[in-house]
Protein backbone atom coordinates (compact mmCIF):
# COMPACT_ATOMS: atom_id res chain seq x y z
CA UNK A 1 0.00 0.00 0.00
CA UNK A 2 1.25 3.47 -0.85
CA UNK A 3 0.79 6.62 1.11
CA UNK A 4 -0.58 9.21 -1.31
CA UNK A 5 1.43 12.02 0.21
CA UNK A 6 4.66 10.38 1.26
CA UNK A 7 5.17 7.11 -0.55
CA UNK A 8 4.98 3.70 1.15
CA UNK A 9 2.84 3.45 4.27
CA UNK A 10 5.00 3.06 7.37
CA UNK A 11 2.80 0.55 9.18
CA UNK A 12 -0.04 -1.37 7.65
CA UNK A 13 -1.86 -3.87 9.84
CA UNK A 14 -4.66 -5.93 8.37
CA UNK A 15 -6.94 -8.38 10.18
CA UNK A 16 -4.20 -9.03 12.71
CA UNK A 17 -5.21 -11.58 15.30
CA UNK A 18 -3.50 -13.37 18.17
CA UNK A 19 -5.03 -16.14 20.19
CA UNK A 20 -3.61 -17.86 23.25
CA UNK A 21 -5.81 -20.93 23.54
CA UNK A 22 -9.30 -19.64 24.17
CA UNK A 23 -8.09 -16.10 24.89
CA UNK A 24 -8.18 -13.68 21.99
CA UNK A 25 -5.56 -11.05 22.84
CA UNK A 26 -5.85 -9.15 19.56
CA UNK A 27 -8.99 -9.45 17.47
CA UNK A 28 -8.61 -8.85 13.73
CA UNK A 29 -7.34 -5.29 14.01
CA UNK A 30 -6.56 -2.88 11.17
CA UNK A 31 -4.14 0.02 11.60
CA UNK A 32 -2.47 2.38 9.18
CA UNK A 33 0.42 4.65 10.11
CA UNK A 34 1.41 7.04 7.33
CA UNK A 35 4.95 8.27 6.93
CA UNK A 36 5.38 11.45 8.94
CA UNK A 37 2.65 10.55 11.41
CA UNK A 38 3.09 10.78 15.12
CA UNK A 39 0.60 8.07 15.84
CA UNK A 40 -0.82 7.46 19.27
CA UNK A 41 -1.82 3.92 20.08
CA UNK A 42 -4.06 4.09 23.10
CA UNK A 43 -5.60 1.52 25.32
CA UNK A 44 -5.84 0.50 28.95
CA UNK A 45 -3.47 -2.07 30.36
CA UNK A 46 -4.18 -5.48 28.89
CA UNK A 47 -6.05 -4.08 25.90
CA UNK A 48 -3.71 -5.70 23.39
CA UNK A 49 -1.35 -2.82 22.59
CA UNK A 50 1.90 -4.57 23.44
CA UNK A 51 0.85 -7.87 21.87
CA UNK A 52 0.04 -6.14 18.60
CA UNK A 53 3.31 -4.16 18.72
CA UNK A 54 5.23 -7.40 19.29
CA UNK A 55 3.57 -8.88 16.22
CA UNK A 56 4.53 -5.80 14.21
CA UNK A 57 8.16 -6.26 15.30
CA UNK A 58 8.19 -9.98 14.57
CA UNK A 59 8.54 -11.05 18.20
CA UNK A 60 5.21 -12.86 18.17
CA UNK A 61 3.72 -14.82 15.30
CA UNK A 62 0.17 -13.76 14.47
CA UNK A 63 -2.56 -16.37 14.55
CA UNK A 64 -3.88 -14.76 11.37
CA UNK A 65 -3.63 -11.49 9.48
CA UNK A 66 -0.50 -9.55 8.79
CA UNK A 67 1.55 -6.51 9.79
CA UNK A 68 3.74 -4.77 7.24
CA UNK A 69 6.44 -2.23 7.99
CA UNK A 70 7.21 -0.19 4.90
CA UNK A 71 5.61 -2.99 2.93
CA UNK A 72 7.56 -5.86 4.53
CA UNK A 73 6.01 -8.51 6.74
CA UNK A 74 8.25 -9.69 9.63
CA UNK A 75 6.41 -13.02 9.72
CA UNK A 76 7.59 -13.60 6.15
CA UNK A 77 11.03 -11.99 5.94
CA UNK A 78 12.15 -11.86 9.58
CA UNK A 79 14.40 -9.02 10.66
CA UNK A 80 14.69 -7.73 7.09
CA UNK A 81 11.26 -6.23 7.73
CA UNK A 82 12.81 -4.09 10.46
CA UNK A 83 15.06 -2.15 8.11
CA UNK A 84 14.51 1.51 8.95
CA UNK A 85 12.54 0.55 12.06
CA UNK A 86 13.59 0.79 15.69
CA UNK A 87 12.06 1.01 19.11
CA UNK A 88 11.12 -1.11 22.06
CA UNK A 89 8.17 -2.89 23.58
CA UNK A 90 7.41 -2.54 27.27
CA UNK A 91 10.49 -1.18 28.99
CA UNK A 92 13.80 -1.38 27.13
CA UNK A 93 16.05 -4.06 28.56
CA UNK A 94 19.82 -4.40 28.51
CA UNK A 95 22.59 -6.58 29.88
CA UNK A 96 23.02 -5.43 33.47
CA UNK A 97 26.66 -6.50 33.68
CA UNK A 98 27.66 -4.37 30.67
CA UNK A 99 28.06 -0.60 30.62
CA UNK A 100 25.60 1.59 28.78
CA UNK A 101 28.12 2.15 26.01
CA UNK A 102 28.99 -1.56 25.77
CA UNK A 103 25.30 -2.35 25.43
CA UNK A 104 25.05 0.12 22.57
CA UNK A 105 28.16 -1.36 20.96
CA UNK A 106 26.51 -4.77 21.23
CA UNK A 107 23.34 -3.50 19.58
CA UNK A 108 25.40 -1.81 16.87
CA UNK A 109 27.26 -5.05 16.19
CA UNK A 110 23.94 -6.84 15.74
CA UNK A 111 23.04 -4.17 13.20
CA UNK A 112 26.21 -4.83 11.27
CA UNK A 113 28.44 -2.36 13.10
CA UNK A 114 28.57 1.38 13.46
CA UNK A 115 31.11 4.04 14.27
CA UNK A 116 31.97 5.19 17.77
CA UNK A 117 30.88 8.68 16.70
CA UNK A 118 27.37 7.49 16.06
CA UNK A 119 27.22 5.96 19.54
CA UNK A 120 28.51 9.23 20.96
CA UNK A 121 25.79 11.11 19.09
CA UNK A 122 23.04 8.78 20.33
CA UNK A 123 24.27 9.08 23.92
CA UNK A 124 24.37 12.85 23.52
CA UNK A 125 20.80 13.03 22.22
CA UNK A 126 19.48 11.18 25.26
CA UNK A 127 21.75 12.91 27.74
CA UNK A 128 23.74 9.88 28.87
CA UNK A 129 27.20 10.92 27.69
CA UNK A 130 28.60 11.30 31.19
CA UNK A 131 27.12 8.02 32.44
CA UNK A 132 28.01 5.78 29.51
CA UNK A 133 30.77 3.86 31.31
CA UNK A 134 28.56 2.80 34.21
CA UNK A 135 27.09 -0.67 34.27
CA UNK A 136 23.41 -0.72 33.36
CA UNK A 137 22.57 -2.52 36.61
CA UNK A 138 23.21 0.84 38.31
CA UNK A 139 20.98 2.83 35.94
CA UNK A 140 17.69 4.31 37.09
CA UNK A 141 14.51 3.41 35.25
CA UNK A 142 14.59 6.73 33.43
CA UNK A 143 18.17 6.22 32.31
CA UNK A 144 17.27 2.80 30.92
CA UNK A 145 14.36 4.34 29.03
CA UNK A 146 16.72 6.90 27.53
CA UNK A 147 19.28 4.22 26.72
CA UNK A 148 16.46 2.43 24.91
CA UNK A 149 15.90 5.52 22.76
CA UNK A 150 19.66 5.75 22.12
CA UNK A 151 19.74 2.09 21.03
CA UNK A 152 16.88 2.83 18.67
CA UNK A 153 18.57 5.90 17.22
CA UNK A 154 21.66 3.87 16.33
CA UNK A 155 19.60 2.28 13.57
CA UNK A 156 18.90 5.69 12.01
CA UNK A 157 15.24 4.74 11.87
CA UNK A 158 12.53 6.16 9.67
CA UNK A 159 9.95 4.63 11.99
CA UNK A 160 10.26 4.67 15.76
CA UNK A 161 8.00 2.32 17.73
CA UNK A 162 7.81 3.21 21.39
CA UNK A 163 5.72 1.30 23.88
CA UNK A 164 4.81 3.44 26.87
CA UNK A 165 8.15 5.25 27.04
CA UNK A 166 7.15 7.32 30.07
CA UNK A 167 5.87 4.47 32.21
CA UNK A 168 7.51 4.41 35.59
CA UNK A 169 9.18 7.79 35.22
CA UNK A 170 8.84 10.58 37.75
CA UNK A 171 7.20 13.82 36.57
CA UNK A 172 10.50 15.39 35.52
CA UNK A 173 11.50 12.21 33.70
CA UNK A 174 8.13 12.13 31.93
CA UNK A 175 8.55 15.72 30.85
CA UNK A 176 12.06 15.03 29.55
CA UNK A 177 10.92 11.94 27.67
CA UNK A 178 8.00 13.83 26.12
CA UNK A 179 10.39 16.54 24.99
CA UNK A 180 12.77 13.96 23.56
CA UNK A 181 10.04 12.15 21.64
CA UNK A 182 8.63 15.50 20.50
CA UNK A 183 12.02 16.58 19.19
CA UNK A 184 12.44 13.29 17.33
CA UNK A 185 9.00 13.63 15.79
CA UNK A 186 9.72 17.19 14.71
CA UNK A 187 12.93 15.96 13.08
CA UNK A 188 10.77 14.05 10.61
CA UNK A 189 10.65 10.58 12.14
CA UNK A 190 7.44 8.62 11.90
CA UNK A 191 6.55 7.68 15.46
CA UNK A 192 4.17 4.98 16.67
CA UNK A 193 3.69 5.77 20.32
CA UNK A 194 1.80 3.35 22.51
CA UNK A 195 0.52 4.89 25.68
CA UNK A 196 -2.25 5.07 28.19
CA UNK A 197 -1.24 8.63 29.14
CA UNK A 198 -3.63 10.89 27.30
CA UNK A 199 -1.73 14.08 27.97
CA UNK A 200 1.37 12.94 26.11
CA UNK A 201 -0.67 11.63 23.21
CA UNK A 202 -2.73 14.83 23.00
CA UNK A 203 0.49 16.81 23.10
CA UNK A 204 2.44 14.81 20.52
CA UNK A 205 0.20 12.92 18.12
CA UNK A 206 -1.69 13.81 14.97
CA UNK A 207 -3.42 10.46 14.54
CA UNK A 208 -4.59 7.90 17.06
CA UNK A 209 -6.05 4.45 17.43
CA UNK A 210 -7.87 3.32 20.52
CA UNK A 211 -7.87 -0.36 21.36
CA UNK A 212 -9.94 -2.06 24.00
CA UNK A 213 -10.14 -5.80 24.70
CA UNK A 214 -8.19 -6.54 21.55
CA UNK A 215 -10.51 -4.55 19.29
CA UNK A 216 -9.91 -1.17 17.65
CA UNK A 217 -12.55 1.30 18.83
CA UNK A 218 -11.35 4.25 16.80
CA UNK A 219 -8.69 4.98 14.25
CA UNK A 220 -8.18 8.33 12.60
CA UNK A 221 -7.10 11.90 13.05
CA UNK A 222 -6.82 13.17 16.58
CA UNK A 223 -8.56 16.38 15.49
CA UNK A 224 -11.52 14.41 14.19
CA UNK A 225 -11.76 12.55 17.46
CA UNK A 226 -11.53 15.75 19.46
CA UNK A 227 -14.15 17.39 17.23
CA UNK A 228 -16.61 14.82 18.47
CA UNK A 229 -16.05 16.15 21.91
CA UNK A 230 -17.25 19.60 20.88
CA UNK A 231 -20.67 18.39 19.93
CA UNK A 232 -21.96 19.06 23.39
CA UNK A 233 -22.99 22.56 24.53
CA UNK A 234 -23.86 24.47 27.68
CA UNK A 235 -26.50 27.20 27.29
CA UNK A 236 -26.96 30.05 29.75
CA UNK A 237 -30.12 32.03 28.99
CA UNK A 238 -32.65 34.47 30.43
CA UNK A 239 -35.16 31.65 30.96
CA UNK A 240 -33.57 28.25 31.53
CA UNK A 241 -36.89 26.54 32.25
CA UNK A 242 -38.48 27.50 28.94
CA UNK A 243 -35.25 26.90 27.11
CA UNK A 244 -35.23 23.37 28.53
CA UNK A 245 -38.74 22.72 27.25
CA UNK A 246 -37.86 23.98 23.76
CA UNK A 247 -34.64 21.96 23.70
CA UNK A 248 -36.38 18.73 24.61
CA UNK A 249 -38.70 19.06 21.63
CA UNK A 250 -36.28 20.55 19.13
CA UNK A 251 -35.08 18.34 16.26
CA UNK A 252 -31.35 17.60 16.31
CA UNK A 253 -31.01 18.31 20.04
CA UNK A 254 -30.33 15.31 22.25
CA UNK A 255 -29.23 14.27 25.69
CA UNK A 256 -30.59 17.41 27.34
CA UNK A 257 -29.57 18.01 30.95
CA UNK A 258 -30.14 20.92 33.27
CA UNK A 259 -28.97 22.54 36.42
CA UNK A 260 -30.41 25.66 37.99
CA UNK A 261 -28.60 28.14 35.81
CA UNK A 262 -28.11 26.44 32.47
CA UNK A 263 -28.98 23.54 30.23
CA UNK A 264 -26.64 21.15 28.50
CA UNK A 265 -27.31 19.32 25.28
CA UNK A 266 -25.69 17.43 22.45
CA UNK A 267 -26.10 18.66 18.89
CA UNK A 268 -24.19 19.25 15.71
CA UNK A 269 -23.24 22.81 14.79
CA UNK A 270 -26.24 23.37 12.47
CA UNK A 271 -28.79 22.12 14.99
CA UNK A 272 -27.23 24.26 17.72
CA UNK A 273 -27.45 27.36 15.50
CA UNK A 274 -31.08 26.65 14.59
CA UNK A 275 -31.85 26.16 18.26
CA UNK A 276 -30.51 29.63 19.11
CA UNK A 277 -32.77 31.15 16.41
CA UNK A 278 -35.74 29.35 17.92
CA UNK A 279 -34.84 30.69 21.36
CA UNK A 280 -34.74 34.22 19.89
CA UNK A 281 -38.18 33.73 18.35
CA UNK A 282 -39.44 32.65 21.76
CA UNK A 283 -38.04 35.83 23.31
CA UNK A 284 -35.35 34.06 25.29
CA UNK A 285 -32.07 35.92 25.52
CA UNK A 286 -28.78 34.01 25.33
CA UNK A 287 -26.02 34.92 27.75
CA UNK A 288 -23.65 32.24 26.48
CA UNK A 289 -23.53 29.13 24.30
CA UNK A 290 -20.37 27.28 25.21
CA UNK A 291 -18.98 24.19 23.45
CA UNK A 292 -18.10 21.72 26.16
CA UNK A 293 -14.61 20.51 25.33
CA UNK A 294 -14.15 16.97 26.51
CA UNK A 295 -10.57 16.05 27.09
CA UNK A 296 -9.03 13.17 25.19
CA UNK A 297 -8.94 11.35 28.48
CA UNK A 298 -12.70 11.71 28.91
CA UNK A 299 -13.25 10.55 25.34
CA UNK A 300 -10.93 7.63 25.92
CA UNK A 301 -12.72 6.65 29.10
CA UNK A 302 -16.09 6.96 27.38
CA UNK A 303 -14.95 4.61 24.66
CA UNK A 304 -13.07 2.09 26.72
CA UNK A 305 -15.31 1.93 29.78
CA UNK A 306 -18.42 1.54 27.66
CA UNK A 307 -16.92 -1.46 25.97
CA UNK A 308 -16.00 -3.10 29.23
CA UNK A 309 -19.67 -4.00 29.74
CA UNK A 310 -20.95 -4.14 26.20
CA UNK A 311 -19.73 -5.55 22.90
CA UNK A 312 -17.40 -3.23 21.00
CA UNK A 313 -19.03 -0.93 18.50
CA UNK A 314 -17.21 -0.28 15.24
CA UNK A 315 -16.68 3.47 15.16
CA UNK A 316 -13.59 3.49 13.03
CA UNK A 317 -13.17 6.50 10.86
CA UNK A 318 -12.04 5.65 7.36
CA UNK A 319 -8.37 6.58 7.16
CA UNK A 320 -7.44 9.28 4.74
CA UNK B 1 26.28 -11.12 11.11
CA UNK B 2 27.11 -14.43 12.83
CA UNK B 3 30.71 -13.31 13.40
CA UNK B 4 29.64 -10.09 15.12
CA UNK B 5 27.05 -11.87 17.23
CA UNK B 6 29.55 -14.62 18.12
CA UNK B 7 32.15 -12.09 19.21
CA UNK B 8 29.58 -10.47 21.49
CA UNK B 9 28.48 -13.81 22.94
CA UNK B 10 32.10 -14.46 23.86
CA UNK B 11 32.39 -10.96 25.31
CA UNK B 12 29.25 -11.49 27.39
CA UNK B 13 30.62 -14.80 28.67
CA UNK B 14 33.78 -13.02 29.73
CA UNK B 15 31.68 -10.68 31.88
CA UNK B 16 30.03 -13.48 33.83
CA UNK B 17 31.29 -15.19 36.97
CA UNK B 18 30.06 -18.62 35.90
CA UNK B 19 32.57 -18.58 33.05
CA UNK B 20 35.46 -18.14 35.44
CA UNK B 21 34.05 -20.66 37.90
CA UNK B 22 34.42 -23.43 35.33
CA UNK B 23 37.73 -22.23 33.97
CA UNK B 24 39.15 -21.68 37.45
CA UNK B 25 38.15 -25.17 38.57
CA UNK B 26 39.81 -26.92 35.65
CA UNK B 27 43.05 -25.07 36.35
CA UNK B 28 43.01 -25.64 40.09
CA UNK B 29 42.12 -29.34 40.10
CA UNK B 30 45.26 -30.61 38.26
CA UNK B 31 47.43 -28.45 40.49
CA UNK B 32 45.69 -29.89 43.53
CA UNK B 33 46.49 -33.41 42.31
CA UNK B 34 50.16 -32.51 41.95
CA UNK B 35 50.23 -31.12 45.47
CA UNK B 36 48.42 -34.19 46.80
CA UNK B 37 50.86 -36.56 45.08
CA UNK B 38 53.77 -34.56 46.39
CA UNK B 39 52.44 -34.76 49.92
CA UNK B 40 51.27 -38.36 49.68
CA UNK B 41 52.93 -40.16 46.76
CA UNK B 42 51.25 -43.34 45.54
CA UNK B 43 53.04 -46.52 46.44
CA UNK B 44 53.57 -48.86 43.50
CA UNK B 45 51.53 -52.00 44.08
CA UNK B 46 49.39 -50.26 46.65
CA UNK B 47 45.60 -49.99 46.65
CA UNK B 48 45.05 -47.65 43.69
CA UNK B 49 41.88 -46.96 41.70
CA UNK B 50 43.93 -46.93 38.55
CA UNK B 51 46.88 -49.03 37.54
CA UNK B 52 48.50 -46.01 35.89
CA UNK B 53 48.71 -44.33 39.28
CA UNK B 54 51.63 -46.63 39.90
CA UNK B 55 53.47 -44.71 37.20
CA UNK B 56 52.39 -41.15 37.93
CA UNK B 57 55.72 -40.27 39.50
CA UNK B 58 57.64 -41.63 36.50
CA UNK B 59 56.15 -39.50 33.72
CA UNK B 60 54.29 -36.20 33.59
CA UNK B 61 52.05 -37.59 30.83
CA UNK B 62 50.21 -39.72 33.38
CA UNK B 63 48.93 -36.89 35.56
CA UNK B 64 46.44 -35.30 33.08
CA UNK B 65 44.94 -38.73 32.41
CA UNK B 66 44.47 -39.47 36.09
CA UNK B 67 42.94 -36.05 36.62
CA UNK B 68 40.63 -36.57 33.63
CA UNK B 69 39.53 -39.94 35.00
CA UNK B 70 38.48 -38.41 38.30
CA UNK B 71 36.99 -35.25 36.81
CA UNK B 72 35.23 -36.58 33.75
CA UNK B 73 32.10 -37.57 35.63
CA UNK B 74 31.28 -34.36 37.49
CA UNK B 75 33.68 -31.45 37.12
CA UNK B 76 33.73 -31.00 33.36
CA UNK B 77 30.01 -31.71 32.81
CA UNK B 78 29.28 -29.21 35.59
CA UNK B 79 31.46 -26.56 33.96
CA UNK B 80 29.75 -27.17 30.62
CA UNK B 81 26.26 -27.16 32.14
CA UNK B 82 26.84 -23.84 33.91
CA UNK B 83 27.23 -22.04 30.61
CA UNK B 84 25.12 -24.16 28.26
CA UNK B 85 22.13 -24.13 30.58
CA UNK B 86 22.28 -20.38 30.96
CA UNK B 87 23.11 -18.91 27.57
CA UNK B 88 19.59 -18.95 26.10
CA UNK B 89 17.61 -18.87 29.33
CA UNK B 90 19.48 -15.81 30.61
CA UNK B 91 18.08 -13.81 27.69
CA UNK B 92 14.60 -14.66 28.90
CA UNK B 93 15.40 -13.99 32.52
CA UNK B 94 17.08 -10.64 31.74
CA UNK B 95 14.27 -9.98 29.22
CA UNK B 96 16.92 -9.06 26.67
CA UNK B 97 15.73 -11.44 23.97
CA UNK B 98 13.31 -8.88 22.59
CA UNK B 99 16.18 -6.35 22.56
CA UNK B 100 18.49 -8.45 20.40
CA UNK B 101 15.76 -9.90 18.19
CA UNK B 102 14.65 -6.46 17.02
CA UNK B 103 18.03 -5.63 15.50
CA UNK B 104 19.31 -6.68 12.07
CA UNK B 105 20.67 -10.10 13.03
CA UNK B 106 18.18 -12.89 12.48
CA UNK B 107 17.20 -15.55 14.97
CA UNK B 108 19.14 -18.25 13.15
CA UNK B 109 22.36 -16.23 13.31
CA UNK B 110 21.88 -15.47 17.01
CA UNK B 111 21.21 -19.14 17.68
CA UNK B 112 24.36 -20.13 15.80
CA UNK B 113 26.41 -17.50 17.65
CA UNK B 114 25.27 -18.80 21.04
CA UNK B 115 25.94 -22.43 20.11
CA UNK B 116 29.39 -21.59 18.76
CA UNK B 117 30.25 -19.47 21.80
CA UNK B 118 29.22 -22.27 24.15
CA UNK B 119 31.23 -24.83 22.15
CA UNK B 120 34.20 -22.47 22.25
CA UNK B 121 33.90 -22.21 26.01
CA UNK B 122 33.61 -25.99 26.52
CA UNK B 123 36.57 -26.74 24.27
CA UNK B 124 38.55 -24.01 26.05
CA UNK B 125 37.73 -25.67 29.36
CA UNK B 126 38.90 -29.06 28.07
CA UNK B 127 42.03 -27.50 26.58
CA UNK B 128 42.82 -25.60 29.78
CA UNK B 129 42.28 -28.77 31.78
CA UNK B 130 44.57 -30.80 29.55
CA UNK B 131 47.21 -28.09 29.31
CA UNK B 132 47.30 -27.47 33.04
CA UNK B 133 47.52 -31.19 33.78
CA UNK B 134 50.22 -31.74 31.20
CA UNK B 135 52.33 -28.76 32.22
CA UNK B 136 51.92 -29.43 35.93
CA UNK B 137 52.67 -33.15 35.44
CA UNK B 138 55.65 -32.41 33.22
CA UNK B 139 57.11 -29.85 35.59
CA UNK B 140 56.63 -32.14 38.57
CA UNK B 141 57.68 -35.46 37.05
CA UNK B 142 59.28 -34.72 33.67
CA UNK B 143 58.15 -35.50 30.14
CA UNK B 144 59.59 -38.99 30.10
CA UNK B 145 58.39 -42.07 28.27
CA UNK B 146 55.32 -43.69 29.82
CA UNK B 147 56.25 -47.10 31.19
CA UNK B 148 53.02 -48.75 30.17
CA UNK B 149 53.44 -52.51 29.85
CA UNK B 150 54.48 -54.32 27.81
CA UNK B 151 56.70 -51.53 26.41
CA UNK B 152 57.21 -47.88 27.22
CA UNK B 153 55.40 -45.28 25.17
CA UNK B 154 57.85 -42.66 23.92
CA UNK B 155 57.17 -39.00 24.86
CA UNK B 156 56.01 -37.94 21.37
CA UNK B 157 53.47 -40.73 21.11
CA UNK B 158 52.42 -40.18 24.71
CA UNK B 159 51.72 -36.53 24.00
CA UNK B 160 49.61 -37.51 20.99
CA UNK B 161 47.70 -40.09 23.01
CA UNK B 162 46.99 -37.58 25.78
CA UNK B 163 45.76 -35.04 23.23
CA UNK B 164 43.65 -37.71 21.55
CA UNK B 165 42.18 -38.83 24.88
CA UNK B 166 41.10 -35.30 25.77
CA UNK B 167 39.82 -34.75 22.23
CA UNK B 168 37.75 -37.93 22.34
CA UNK B 169 36.46 -37.07 25.80
CA UNK B 170 35.36 -33.66 24.46
CA UNK B 171 32.85 -35.28 22.07
CA UNK B 172 30.38 -36.72 24.64
CA UNK B 173 30.99 -33.59 26.67
CA UNK B 174 29.79 -31.56 23.68
CA UNK B 175 26.80 -33.90 23.47
CA UNK B 176 25.95 -33.09 27.10
CA UNK B 177 26.52 -29.42 26.28
CA UNK B 178 24.09 -29.60 23.37
CA UNK B 179 21.52 -31.14 25.68
CA UNK B 180 22.07 -28.22 28.06
CA UNK B 181 21.59 -25.77 25.21
CA UNK B 182 18.33 -27.45 24.27
CA UNK B 183 17.04 -27.32 27.85
CA UNK B 184 18.09 -23.68 28.06
CA UNK B 185 16.39 -22.70 24.81
CA UNK B 186 13.22 -24.67 25.36
CA UNK B 187 12.86 -24.38 29.15
CA UNK B 188 13.81 -20.67 29.36
CA UNK B 189 14.94 -21.25 32.95
CA UNK B 190 18.64 -21.05 33.69
CA UNK B 191 18.70 -22.93 37.00
CA UNK B 192 16.38 -25.60 35.64
CA UNK B 193 18.49 -26.12 32.54
CA UNK B 194 21.75 -26.33 34.52
CA UNK B 195 20.17 -28.76 36.99
CA UNK B 196 18.63 -30.82 34.21
CA UNK B 197 21.93 -31.09 32.38
CA UNK B 198 23.80 -32.09 35.51
CA UNK B 199 21.14 -34.63 36.41
CA UNK B 200 21.50 -36.21 32.99
CA UNK B 201 25.29 -36.27 33.39
CA UNK B 202 24.91 -38.06 36.72
CA UNK B 203 22.46 -40.55 35.24
CA UNK B 204 24.94 -41.29 32.47
CA UNK B 205 27.35 -42.45 35.12
CA UNK B 206 24.74 -44.06 37.37
CA UNK B 207 23.44 -46.51 34.78
CA UNK B 208 26.81 -48.21 34.58
CA UNK B 209 26.16 -49.61 38.06
CA UNK B 210 22.84 -51.17 37.09
CA UNK B 211 23.33 -54.91 36.51
CA UNK B 212 22.39 -56.56 33.27
CA UNK B 213 21.99 -53.52 31.05
CA UNK B 214 22.70 -54.29 27.39
CA UNK B 215 25.76 -52.80 25.81
CA UNK B 216 23.78 -50.81 23.22
CA UNK B 217 21.87 -49.06 25.99
CA UNK B 218 25.08 -48.05 27.72
CA UNK B 219 26.27 -46.71 24.37
CA UNK B 220 23.14 -44.63 23.76
CA UNK B 221 23.06 -43.27 27.30
CA UNK B 222 26.55 -41.85 26.54
CA UNK B 223 28.04 -44.00 29.32
CA UNK B 224 30.39 -45.87 27.01
CA UNK B 225 31.23 -42.82 24.87
CA UNK B 226 32.32 -41.06 28.08
CA UNK B 227 34.75 -43.95 28.73
CA UNK B 228 36.00 -44.27 25.16
CA UNK B 229 38.96 -41.96 25.69
CA UNK B 230 40.57 -44.59 27.93
CA UNK B 231 41.18 -46.87 24.99
CA UNK B 232 43.62 -44.33 23.55
CA UNK B 233 46.04 -44.91 26.41
CA UNK B 234 45.97 -48.70 26.19
CA UNK B 235 47.02 -51.34 23.80
CA UNK B 236 45.45 -52.22 21.50
CA UNK B 237 43.25 -49.22 20.74
CA UNK B 238 39.59 -50.20 20.43
CA UNK B 239 38.61 -48.38 17.25
CA UNK B 240 35.00 -49.54 17.53
CA UNK B 241 34.70 -47.73 20.84
CA UNK B 242 36.13 -44.60 19.26
CA UNK B 243 33.73 -44.82 16.31
CA UNK B 244 30.75 -45.36 18.59
CA UNK B 245 31.74 -42.37 20.74
CA UNK B 246 31.99 -40.14 17.69
CA UNK B 247 28.75 -41.36 16.15
CA UNK B 248 26.56 -41.31 19.26
CA UNK B 249 27.88 -37.91 20.33
CA UNK B 250 27.12 -36.54 16.86
CA UNK B 251 23.57 -37.89 17.01
CA UNK B 252 23.03 -36.23 20.40
CA UNK B 253 24.39 -32.92 19.12
CA UNK B 254 22.34 -32.93 15.92
CA UNK B 255 19.05 -33.99 17.50
CA UNK B 256 19.17 -31.70 20.52
CA UNK B 257 20.35 -28.68 18.55
CA UNK B 258 17.68 -29.28 15.91
CA UNK B 259 15.01 -29.22 18.61
CA UNK B 260 16.53 -26.11 20.18
CA UNK B 261 16.84 -24.36 16.80
CA UNK B 262 13.28 -25.08 15.83
CA UNK B 263 11.99 -23.79 19.13
CA UNK B 264 14.19 -20.70 19.23
CA UNK B 265 13.49 -19.59 15.68
CA UNK B 266 9.72 -20.06 15.92
CA UNK B 267 8.87 -19.11 19.47
CA UNK B 268 6.86 -16.11 20.59
CA UNK B 269 8.89 -13.65 22.64
CA UNK B 270 6.44 -12.55 25.28
CA UNK B 271 8.41 -11.53 28.37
Amino acid sequence: MRDQANGIVAVEVRRLRKEYGALVAVRDIDLTVHTGDVYGYLGPNGAGKTTSLRMMLGLIRPTSGEARLFGRNPAEVGVRALEGVAGFVEEPTFYPYLSGRANLEHMAALDGGTSADRIDDALDVVGLTTRDAEKVRGYSHGMRQRLGIAAALLREPKLLILDEPTTGLDPAGMRDMRELVGNLARSGLTVLLSSHLMQEVEHLCNRVAIIQRGTIQYEGALDALMARAHQRYRLESTNPTRALGIAQAFPGIADVTTDNAAIGFAADAEAAAAFTVELGRAGIGIYALLPQAQSLEELFLDMTETTRTSPPVETREVAA
Amino acid sequence: MIAGAYAWEIRKLLHQWRTYLGLGAVVIVPLAFVVAYQVNPPKPGGEQDLIVQDYVLRSGFILPLIVLFYSSLVLLPAAAALVAGDIFAAEDQNRTLKTILTRSTGRGAIFAAKVLATATYVLTVVLAFAATGLVAGGLAYGFDAVPLPPTAIPPGEAALRVAGAFGLYALPLLAITALGLMLSAVGKNSAGAVFGTLTFAFLVQFVRFLPGLPSWLLTWTLTKPFDAWQTLIGRPIDTDAVTRAVGVSAVYVVVTLAIAWRHFTRRDVIG
